[in-house]
C-alpha cells in the first residue's frame, strides 16, 4: 500500500496529464458529422503511429552488437513508419476530395 | 539547453495533435488538420532521433535504413490504393502500428528475461499491457483486413459457441499474465513467448464472429487500442509525446467508436457479441411465397429519362463493383435532358461512414448532389424514380415495422415513400446483414440484376439510344 501512494505521488503529474488527455479525446472528438467517420480515423490512425519514437528510443539505447534487440527494433521502426507515413498520406487523399468538390 | 528544446518540441508536437485531430472533425478545416498532425509526428521523431542521451550508440544507420523502407512501403500503399478498399488499408496501417508496440515490449521483456536489463513491478506490468493490447490490435486488424477484402468470410473463422470460446481464451490470456507478473522475479522468456502467441490468438478470436458491416466499429475500437498500446510504451520510456498521442487516439477512437454505433442504433455490446444476422429466419419466412418483379433495361432507361427527379441510394455493391464514374455518366446523361438527380447516402452505406461520400466525390459528383438521410426521406414523397444500387440493409422497412428483424429501430432511408423504385442487386441473396428484405416485393419495386457496373454500362447505352 505504502508502495502504491509512493507511486502515485512520484508520478502525479503523470496521472494530471493522463486524465485531462482522457478528456480531451472525448471532447475533441464528440461532434463530428457522420461523413468525416473514416477520415479521422484515419487520422487518429496516423497519430497512434507514434509508437516509432519508442522504437527509434530502444534502437539508439540498445549495444551496437546486441543484434537482437537492433534488427527487432529496426522491424518496430518500419512498422510504424508505415503506420505513420501511410496512415497521413490516406487521409490527405480521402480529405482531398472533400475539398475538391466545394468549388 | 538542448534538453530543454526537445522537450519543448515534444510540446509542440502534442499540442499539433490535439488541435490537428479538432481540426479534422469539422469538413472545412480537416486537410489543414491533418497536415497540422503530420507536423506534429514530423518534428517529434526528428526530435527523437537528436535528444541526447548519455552514452547511447545511436545506430543511425539502422534507424535510417528502416525509416526509409517503412515510409517508402507506407506511401506507395496509401498512393496506389483503390478509393474503395481504403477501409482495409486504414485496418493494415493500425495493425502494423499494433505490431510495432508488441515488437517493442517483447525486445523489452526478452533482455528482461535474459537478465539484460532490471524492471520494477510498475514497469513489467506496463509491458504485459503493451504486449497484449498491441498483439490484440495487430491481428484483430489483420482479420478484419481479411474480411472486408473479402479473402476470409465470417463462417470461415467461426467455431459454434464461439463467445465461449473468446471468454475462456480471455480467461487465460488474463490467467497467464497474472503468472508472468507474480513470477517476475525468476522471469522466463518461454512464457513471454507464449503469452504473446495467446494474446495474438486471441485477437483473431475476438474479431472472428464480428459480422462485416460491424468491421468500421471493430477497426475504429481496435484503432483505440493501438493507441492505448503507445500511451503504455509511453510510460515505459518516460515519454510524454508518446503518452499524449496514445491516450488522445485512445480515447478518440472509443468517442468514435459509440459515435458510429449510434449511426447504426447499435449498442458496443451487440456488435462485440457478433449477433447481426443470427436468428431472423422467423422474421421473414413468409418471403418465399413473393415473387420479385424484375424490369427490363429499355424500361428502365426510359423511365429514368421521362422523370423529373431521381434519387440514387448508392451502397456497398457500388464500392465493389467499383462502378462510381458509372453512376457519375448515368447522371450526366440524365442531367442533360433535365432531369434531377440526387444522391441518398445513408451515414452507414458501404463498409464506413463516409465511405460513399469519399467514393462519389473521386467521380467528380458535387457536394450539393449529396443529401443526408434525413433530407432524403423529406424530398422522398416528391420524387419519381429512386434507385438503389448495391445497397440493402441501409432501405430495408423491418427497421420501422418488423421488431423481430435485427435491423429493427435502424434509421433507413424511406425509398417505397417515392413514387418508382428500381433495386440494382446482383442477386436476391439477402444483404450483409443476411437478412431478408420486404422492398424487394414492395408493389413500388422492381428489380434489376447483375453487377452493378455492368448494368450502369448497359443502362447507359439505353440512355444513350434515347439521346440520339
Amino acid at each position: 500500500m505504502e508502495q502504491l501512494f509512493l507511486f502515485l505521488d512520484n508520478n502525479l503529474i503523470l496521472i494530471y496529464l493522463l486524465i485531462f488527455t482522457v478528456i480531451l479525446g472525448f471532447e475533441v472528438i464528440s461532434k463530428v458529422p457522420t461523413v468525416l467517420h473514416t477520415p479521422l480515423m484515419s487520422g487518429a490512425n496516423a497519430i497512434s503511429g507514434v509508437v516509432i519514437i519508442g522504437a527509434i528510443l530502444l534502437i539508439r539505447n540498445a549495444s551496437s552488437t546486441d543484434y537482437f534487440s537492433l534488427s527487432l527494433g529496426a522491424l518496430g521502426v518500419v512498422l510504424g513508419m508505415i503506420n505513420v507515413v501511410g496512415g497521413f498520406a490516406v487521409t490527405n487523399r480521402m480529405l482531398k476530395m472533400f475539398s475538391k468538390k466545394k468549388k | 539547453m538542448l534538453i530543454t528544446a526537445i522537450n519543448l518540441i515534444y510540446l509542440l508536437g502534442a499540442t499539433s495533435f490535439v488541435i490537428g485531430l479538432k481540426q479534422m472533425s469539422s469538413p472545412d478545416t480537416a486537410r489543414k488538420g491533418n497536415a497540422l498532425a503530420t507536423f506534429g509526428m514530423g518534428v517529434a521523431i526528428l526530435a527523437t532521433l537528436f535528444i541526447p542521451i548519455i552514452d547511447a550508440p545511436n545506430n543511425y544507420l539502422w534507424i535510417f535504413g528502416a525509416m526509409i523502407v517503412g515510409g517508402i512501403i507506407g506511401y506507395i500503399s496509401a498512393i496506389k490504393i483503390e478509393m474503395t478498399a481504403m477501409p482495409q488499408m486504414v485496418s493494415v496501417f493500425n495493425g502494423l502500428g499494433g505490431a510495432c508496440a508488441v515488437v517493442l515490449a517483447f525486445t523489452e521483456l526478452a533482455q528482461y528475461a535474459d537478465g539484460n536489463t532490471i524492471l520494477n513491478s510498475g514497469q513489467l506490468l506496463i509491458l504485459l499491457i503493451t504486449l497484449l493490447i498491441g498483439a490484440i490490435a495487430f491481428t484483430g486488424s489483420m482479420l478484419a483486413y481479411a474480411k472486408l477484402q473479402g479473402l476470409l468470410k465470417d463462417s470461415q473463422v467461426t467455431f459454434p459457441k464461439h463467445n465461449i470460446v473468446n471468454i475462456i481464451l480471455l480467461g487465460a490470456l488474463l490467467a497467464m499474465s497474472g503468472y508472468v507478473y507474480l513470477s517476475m522475479n525468476d522471469p522466463s522468456l518461454l512464457y513471454i513467448v507464449l503469452l504473446m502467441v495467446l494474446a495474438l490468438i486471441y485477437g483473431f478470436s475476438f474479431v472472428a464472429p464480428i459480422g462485416g458491416a460491424d468491421m468500421p466499429v471493430v477497426i475504429s475500437l481496435l484503432n483505440a487500442f493501438t493507441g492505448l498500446s503507445a500511451a503504455a510504451a509511453g510510460l515505459i520510456y518516460e515519454n510524454k509525446i508518446m503518452l499524449v498521442g496514445g491516450i488522445l487516439v485512445g480515447s478518440a477512437g472509443i468517442i468514435l467508436t459509440v459515435l458510429m454505433c449510434k449511426a447504426m442504433n447499435r449498442s458496443l455490446l451487440n456488435v462485440l457479441i457478433g449477433g447481426f444476422g443470427e436468428n431472423n429466419h422467423t422474421a421473414t419466412d413468409n418471403g418465399d411465397k413473393q415473387l420479385a418483379k424484375e424490369i427490363t433495361y429499355t424500361d428502365l432507361a426510359i423511365q429514368l429519362y421521362y422523370s423529373e427527379s431521381v434519387l440514387i441510394v448508392p451502397g456497398y455493391g457500388l464500392a465493389v463493383a467499383q462502378a462510381q464514374k458509372v453512376v457519375k455518366r448515368l447522371d450526366n446523361l440524365l442531367s442533360a435532358n433535365g432531369v434531377d438527380v440526387k444522391y441518398a447516402i445513408h451515414p452507414v452505406a458501404g463498409r464506413m461512414p463516409g465511405h460513399m461520400n469519399v467514393l462519389l466525390a473521386e467521380a467528380d459528383v458535387p457536394y450539393p448532389k449529396l443529401l443526408d438521410m434525413e433530407d432524403a426521406n423529406e424530398a422522398m414523397s416528391n420524387t419519381d424514380m429512386v434507385l438503389v444500387i448495391g445497397a440493402n440493409d441501409v432501405v430495408n422497412p423491418a427497421a420501422y415495422d418488423d421488431p423481430a428483424s435485427p435491423v429493427y429501430g435502424m434509421p433507413v432511408i424511406n425509398v417505397w415513400e417515392a413514387k418508382n423504385v428500381v433495386v440494382m442487386k446482383r442477386s436476391m441473396s439477402p444483404g450483409y446483414a443476411g437478412i431478408q428484405n420486404q422492398l424487394f416485393f414492395h408493389h413500388k419495386t422492381k428489380m434489376l440484376f447483375g453487377d452493378a457496373k455492368t448494368t450502369l454500362e448497359q443502362l447507359n447505352d439505353e440512355v444513350k439510344t434515347l439521346d440520339a
